[in-house]
């Protein structure tokens, strides 16, 4: 931690330096977008929402009006509604396959690093499922199972978790060479104590940029795989489905769409901002790279 | 030079063999009896035990998976749970449109993202290359479907200049082919422009502090022929892996993209083959897309040597 901090600032505390990261403006705007976000998917019931799932034969496809901000769906569903509760969707793909791929990566990553033989093969499992393109991998493992929100984290964190490990074994591999590993293990340091002691502080700026990719990627994943069918299944309104079901009155009706799009993509922005400042500040090694 | 290719293809061997295991455990794993569905409503159980025999379904699975991948070998994908018809034969229908909207996304992407990069890193610092840096972020966080409706709202339903959705067969002449997909290859394109016109702009500011742009300067070449002739030359290998890379981005995308447009591609293939949970049809499109990957990729290692000589196996 020390170690890649002090290359940007003089050391401080943990307060010093969340000030800083917070004086980076991607960040502060990032993390302001995503916080308000967060608000929302945990106040939605109190935000002047109705039963998002409440069907109403009166209000069918209804311009947005004073009663319904953001208009109906065709069937008379609040679309306002519908949006503020996707948001909960969304993040929780997000924010769940982030963690587990973290996870994952890591345990294996770290692993694959230290022990020749299990690097060997994981790394040609790893090469295997790269080379499916994630959104395929995804709809292979979901059309095995029923489409819910905890198979679409499943299948999204098993297409990511190989970025991970391909990123945490370069840099163990990198981390096991330098003099002060080396150091560590002529004085009899154990393997576990050099990982947890040395390797793992060392790679939290790279996870933490690539796990907040990694959300951005899940939402996206989410919403196309929920937009084409396979995802979350149309009970639980998510941003992906509310698209799909617009999809046959778009031309019509254009706003059934737009809504779900503009939340969708401000959001991904938003967590796009804050990997993008993180990266900046925490490791200044990859600002050069893209 | 040929032995460089051959070790690069053997080493590409235990990949697809992975994929080929992946895809096949897919379809054992698969719920439900395929050979009862393939026999219908009004079966009895010695016809489903007949299919099975037929399909030889009851063999272990090291034979079952031997049958499969020499079946494979002879272009032989099986048979669709719902139309009977051959796998390789349906793949083959849906082809054209989705390989003319990849390769139409390709074209549009680099011709567009090489000069947007390359002068966003001649400007550095200006206004213009944080323009450049802002629309890439934006590319990555606006989904290409997301700018595939607006793109047919602008230019289809309110300025009328293209086609709104669907797709022209190549029969019908390549120029209404192009023009149905022209909407769709610059939403799908996107993303792919965002990633080409950072990677460009990024390793075009390492190049032109190189010694060699300076003496270029020195000689009083022009300046449009060092930017595009001495240094875009020598960004060439992080360039091409970038496009190798991106083309799994490029698949997702076709996917929702042909969705958006009702364009009768791969892409509606797997997702009617989803929601009808027809399994020897996914499992044939997603074979196809990662050897396609694969085979991309091996490509753009060769193509290495193309660009930059320096590069000698």
């Amino acid at each position: 931690m020390t170690a890649i901090t002090s290359d940007v600032a003089p050391r401080g505390g943990r307060q010093s330096r969340l000030g800083q990261l917070a004086r980076n403006p991607s960040i502060a705007c990032g993390a302001a977008v995503l916080v308000l976000l967060i608000l929302v998917a945990l106040l939605a019931p109190w935000l002047g929402t109705r039963d998002p799932t409440a069907i109403s034969a009166f209000d069918r496809a209804k311009v947005p009006s004073a009663a319904f901000w953001f208009g109906t769906d065709m069937l008379g569903r609040d679309l306002y509604s519908r949006v503020l509760y996707g948001t909960r969707v969304s993040l929780i793909v997000g924010f769940s396959v982030a963690i587990g791929a973290t996870i994952l990566g890591v345990l294996i990553g770290v692993f694959a690093g230290f022990l020749p033989r299990f690097d060997a093969f994981v790394m040609r499992v790893m090469d295997g499922l790269m080379a499916i393109p994630s959104i395929l991998l995804a709809i292979a493992l979901i059309a095995l199972n029923r489409a819910s929100i905890w198979n679409v984290i499943l299948a999204v964190t098993i297409a990511e978790t190989p970025r991970v490990v391909r990123l945490i074994r370069g840099v163990v591999l990198f981390l096991r060479e330098e003099p002060y590993v080396e150091a560590a293990r002529s004085c009899g340091a154990s393997v576990p104590w050099i990982v947890f002691r040395h390797i793992l502080p060392n790679t939290f700026a790279p996870i933490a940029v690539q796990a907040t990719y990694i959300c951005a990627v899940a939402i996206l994943a989410e919403a196309a795989l929920s937009f084409i069918g396979a995802g979350v299944p149309p009970s639980t309104p998510s941003w992906g489905n509310i698209m799909a079901e617009g999809r046959a009155l778009w031309q019509i009706k254009p706003y059934i769409i737009f809504f779900p799009a503009l939340f969708l993509s401000i959001t991904v922005l938003a967590i796009n901002m804050l990997g993008d400042g993180l990266r900046d500040a925490l490791d200044p090694r990859l600002r050069k790279r893209v | 030079m040929l032995s460089h290719i051959a070790r690069r293809l053997l080493a590409a061997l235990p990949v697809m063999a992975f994929v080929a295991l992946f895809v096949f455990g897919l379809l054992y794993l698969a719920p439900g009896d395929p050979a009862a569905i393939m026999a219908g409503d009004q079966a009895t159980a010695a016809d489903i035990a007949r299919i099975r025999i037929a399909l030889k379904l009851d063999d272990p699975f090291p034979i079952r998976f031997g049958n499969w991948v020499w079946s494979l070998l002879h272009g032989d994908l099986g048979l669709s749970l719902f139309t009977n018809q051959p796998v390789a034969a349906m793949i083959v229908q849906r082809l054209e449109p989705t390989y003319l909207l990849m390769l139409m996304t390709l074209v549009v992407s680099v011709t567009l993202a090489l000069p947007i990069g390359v002068i966003a890193a001649w400007k550095h610092n200006t206004a213009s290359d944080r323009a450049v840096m802002v629309f890439a972020v934006l590319s990555f966080s606006v989904p290409s479907f997301v700018v595939g409706y607006l793109l047919a709202f602008v230019f289809g339903l309110q300025l009328r200049w293209l086609p709104v959705q669907g797709y022209v067969p190549m029969s019908n002449g390549l120029w209404p082919a192009v023009r149905s997909l022209i909407l769709p290859a610059v939403a799908l394109g996107s993303v792919y422009i965002g990633l080409l016109a950072r990677i460009t702009r990024a390793t075009m500011l390492e190049v032109l502090a190189q010694d060699y742009v300076r003496t270029a300067r020195a000689k009083g070449a022009e300046e449009r022929k060092i930017l595009f002739k001495h240094a875009l030359k020598n960004c060439s290998v992080p360039i091409i892996t970038t496009i190798g890379s991106g083309v799994a981005l490029l698949i997702g995308g076709a996917i929702v993209t042909e969705t958006v447009f009702a364009i009768p591609g791969l892409g509606r293939l797997t997702v009617d083959a989803i929601l009808r949970r027809d399994y020897p049809v996914i499992q044939g499109v997603i074979l196809l897309f990662s050897f396609m990957y694969v085979l991309v990729n091996l490509l753009v290692d060769m193509l290495y040597t193309v660009f930059d000589p320096r590069i000698r196996y």
